[in-house]
């Protein structure tokens, strides 16, 4: 099977985000970029589907030349290639899921997957989105995968609210992972040496202007620490109290 | 300009967040001087579609058809976009739920849309809209416009008043529809509800969370006797759902759940940054934690500085007092 995996870079989840000098970014400097979370299980779907199939993966991202840390990263866990899709100006979702589809187009892709939300800015779009413009079926937010690669069908199970729909789809198709999929393998020290000599192709998207306008970025308001009613059981009678009468929830 | 609201429903009945969608869109017609219709996409929709009135919303397109009794993110793109491009609707605003994020994506690829996701406010003014969201799961929030000549928002569940309904029942008009067996190249063929009897964590109202201080996956027993005093969800940390104790769905934070219900208590959760980045813009936050330097003490409205497994158990007893549940 022909399967790709994109993949971003995002700020790690301890990261205390700083609004930029622009004022509609965050500042990127002292952070640390690591792979997108929900990717690994993206990456580890389509491993495991080549490990017991066969076929050839393929690793696809779009930014700026850093991403390339994590196609290597992607590398070391198992996979054949990268492509950098390479911009420094990376817009919207629609921009991104453009450059992606571009870039996939002609590559006679069966299975495409994406971790179901970029961490960043957190769209839960683009998978769906390039599964659109290729004109495919997706499945998002996918918790279960079962592919039977000579019927040419996929059964899945998404998350929704309270529960699991189950989804049928035919290849090729597009999935967007969600934690629970898999346990991500760690890459071995022999995957990160093998790593650094899989070919990672370099590609200039042509330009996609962003749809969607960022006019300010601003922390929320920071939320004062409240009171402390006390310190062991005598202090729930005032907590519901307060919880009735000032909060007024219950 | 007019206004489309993805009235969301499974099972012949409208979802909370149809309501919310519904009223938002009537809301934002009202200061754009525009007109506010809905969508409602399934099977048996046409006799329920005139409840939308009561939210705001004078006319109603339904597209009822046997085959679309479960989502298909396919085909129900397909039946949207079409509705977006024949009735001139412009601004597309869904929920931001599981089925509202999947299909306004889609929507949004076909129309050549631009898409504001997971909107927590949504402004007309001069004939604009601006809309806020959170970035970076609520470290940072954003102020954006679409540029787009179609334009789709999804708005964050629980967030949005459904306002309350008291408008006359809507006018229906059933949507002609061409759908080939090819459109339902994806589609849902069965959907199983796990939890009975307790609320989403996105759609609750309060949420009771513990952390690996509870010590032992047996002690969530205590969370959910207080979670069901109180009607509310059950979340937790993810060291807890690393740990195993708990199932991914439960996950409130960075990599799971972001949630922002009327009350949040917090058991036994030190508060790290990709929890609280997941839950502080609760309305109201209580935590109860024996060690009083726990960052979630930062951002609680109340807490208690003590021991979980003597304070839990108490909150649950007046709490059923108090509502009348002894």
């Amino acid at each position: 099977m022909k399967l790709f995996v994109c993949v971003n870079q995002v700020p790690d989840t301890e990261t205390r985000v700083k609004v930029g000098q622009d004022g509609k970014t965050i500042d990127r400097s002292e952070i640390n970029l690591i792979l997108n979370p929900y990717d690994e299980f993206a990456v580890e779907a389509a491993l495991q589907l080549k490990d017991k199939n066969g076929g050839e993966v393929t690793y696809v991202s779009v930014g700026r030349d850093s991403n390339k840390e994590v196609l290597r990263k992607a590398l070391a866990m198992g996979g054949d290639k990268g492509i950098l899709v390479k911009t420094d100006s990376v817009g919207d979702s629609y921009s991104v899921a453009s450059m992606i589809a571009s870039a996939l187009k002609d590559s006679g892709a069966d299975m495409i997957f994406f971790g179901k939300q970029s961490i960043d800015y957190d769209d839960s779009a683009i998978g769906t989105m390039v599964a659109e413009m290729l004109g495919l079926p997706s499945a998002s937010v996918v918790v279960k995968l079962d592919v039977d690669e000579g019927a040419k069908k996929v059964v899945c199970e998404r998350e929704i609210e309270g529960g699991k729909e189950t989804v049928e789809m035919t290849i090729p198709c597009v999935i967007t992972a969600q934690k629970g999929l898999n346990e991500p393998r760690y890459p071995s020290l022999k995957g990160i040496m093998a790593a650094k000599s899989k070919p990672i192709q370099e590609v200039t998207p042509s330009a996609v202007d962003s749809l969607v306008e960022v006019t300010e970025m601003r922390k929320p308001p920071a939320k004062q620490a409240g009171k402390i009613l006390g310190t062991d059981k005598t202090a729930v009678p005032e907590l519901v109290r307060l919880l009735h009468e000032e909060a007024k929830v219950i | 300009m007019k206004i489309l609201a993805f009235a969301e429903q499974h099972d012949g009945k409208f979802k909370k967040v149809a309501f919310e969608v519904a009223h938002a869109a009537a809301q934002l017609a009202g200061q754009l001087g525009a007109e506010a219709v809905a969508v409602v996409i399934g099977k048996g929709v046409e006799k329920i579609a005139p409840e939308l009135g009561g939210y705001g919303i004078q006319k109603v397109y339904a597209a009822d058809d046997d085959r679309l009794a479960l989502y298909s993110s396919t085909a129900y793109g397909k039946v949207l976009a079409n509705a977006a491009e024949s009735l001139s609707l412009d601004v597309i605003l869904l929920p931001a739920s599981a089925m509202g994020k999947d299909l306004g994506a889609r929507v949004a690829a076909k129309l050549k849309a631009g898409l504001a996701a997971d909107c927590i406010a949504l402004r007309g003014e001069g004939g604009s809209i601006l809309a806020t969201r959170p970035v970076y799961a609520g470290k940072a929030l954003i102020d954006l416009k679409v540029n787009s000549p179609k334009k789709v928002f999804t708005l964050r569940p629980n967030v949005f008043s459904p306002g309350s309904a008291n408008g006359l029942p809507a006018s229906v008009e059933k949507l002609s529809l061409n759908l080939q067996d090819s459109d339902f190249s994806s589609k849902v063929t069965a959907v199983s509800i796990a939890k009975a009897g307790r609320p989403d964590l996105t759609e609750a109202d309060i949420i009771v969370s513990g952390g690996r201080g509870l010590g032992a996956p047996e002690n969530f027993k205590m969370i959910e006797e207080l979670a069901d005093v109180f009607g509310a969800a059950v979340g937790a940390s993810r060291a807890v759902v690393d740990a195993g104790w708990r199932p991914h769905d439960d996950q409130v934070g960075q990599t799971g759940k972001t949630v922002s219900p009327s009350l949040y208590v917090a058991v036994a959760i030190s508060g790290a940054i990709q929890h609280l980045a997941g839950m502080s813009s609760s309305k109201y936050i209580v935590a109860i934690n024996k060690d009083k330097d726990a960052p979630i003490f930062q951002i609680a409205d109340y807490g208690i500085v003590g021991d979980a497994f003597e304070v839990v158990p108490e909150l649950t007893a007046q709490m059923k007092k108090a509502l009348g549940k002894d």
